[in-house]
């Protein structure tokens, strides 16, 4: 996606409006959600799929991921992998045979 | 020496070094802030049942919304600012980008009545594991949010000036700085209902 001529900014500023006004209806739909008092475990999935929506559409959008080149897919990709990883670290907790 | 590679994109990468160089650091971002979510997780995870307080318990979760409408607008802004320099059009960058720094300032001074609410029913980060994490997280955060501020300040007052000799290589910068920025507000969808909701 070219971003180059004035009428291609002029078509993504139309695009970050839309997502700036999708961005505050999820804050709102996240803190009804939370008003809810569902339970722990579907609370907590909801209020990440909510932020993982609103961090995708800034992402892509605002940070123009939609059309970047492949070094910094790549970069991102491993960025991702070590992510994961950090977060799956508390699960080796489970294997301290010492504590118990 | 010239710094190589601002403007013109090196054969090799596709990319100007800037836009390269801002989504490295990046990276090393969200390692950063994983690593403390991670912590996030195993403290709360591991702590006696029904010791963890919901954070609306403790937080208030009004100010915490208002601080996130705040800083999604500023996100709003600053990819205006860039929007606007690549339209050559520098009074609507300067007003943009003006709004952004306002913004983020209005974020601080929030916070800032956050904190001193807290410390004045004596809860510190001593008093818990879930106001200690609180803490570290959102002041980590909130120092970020003043870097962001330090650089936006010098690019709206005096970084401005490379406008009138080198105008595609301010934009890059801004677009940089707005990277980096809006990386700071994608923070902040996480950490709100985190922190505040569950």
């Amino acid at each position: 996606m070219s971003m180059d001529s004035a009428e291609d900014i002029k078509k993504h500023v139309t695009v970050y409006i839309m997502v700036f006004v999708a961005l505050m209806v999820l804050t709102v739909i996240t803190v009804s959600v939370a008003s809810l008092s569902l339970a722990i475990p579907l609370a907590f999935a909801l209020a990440l799929v909510i932020a993982t929506v609103k961090g995708s559409l800034v992402a892509s959008c605002f940070m123009h991921l939609v059309s970047e080149k492949s070094p910094i897919y790549w970069t991102l990709m491993l960025t991702a992998v070590f992510f994961v990883a950090l977060m799956f670290l508390p699960l080796l907790t489970m294997l301290d045979g010492i504590a118990r | 020496m010239e710094i190589p590679y601002t403007v013109d994109t090196r054969a090799d990468t596709g990319l100007n070094n800037v836009k390269l160089g801002i989504w490295l650091f990046l990276a090393s971002e969200v390692m950063l802030f994983g690593g403390l979510f991670s912590s996030y997780v195993l403290l709360r995870v591991g702590a006696e049942p029904g010791t963890w307080p919901q954070g609306a318990e403790i937080l208030s979760v009004p100010l915490a919304t208002f601080n996130t409408v705040v800083l999604i607008s500023s996100s709003m802004t600053m990819v205006m600012a860039w929007a606007s320099l690549k339209l050559r059009d520098l009074f609507k960058y300067r007003l943009y980008m003006g709004a952004t720094v306002a913004l983020a300032l209005i974020f601080l001074i929030v916070k800032v009545f956050e904190y001193a609410d807290k410390f004045s029913h004596q809860l510190y980060p001593s008093e818990s594991t879930f106001l200690g994490i609180y803490f570290l997280i959102t002041g980590l955060h909130g120092l970020h949010i003043v870097g962001g501020v330090v650089v936006n300040s010098y690019f709206l007052l005096p970084g401005v000036k490379m406008w009138h000799t080198a105008p595609e290589r301010f934009t890059n910068r801004i677009e940089a700085a707005g990277l980096y920025w809006h990386f700071v507000d994608l923070v902040w969808i996480f950490l709100f209902p985190v922190l505040y909701l569950l």
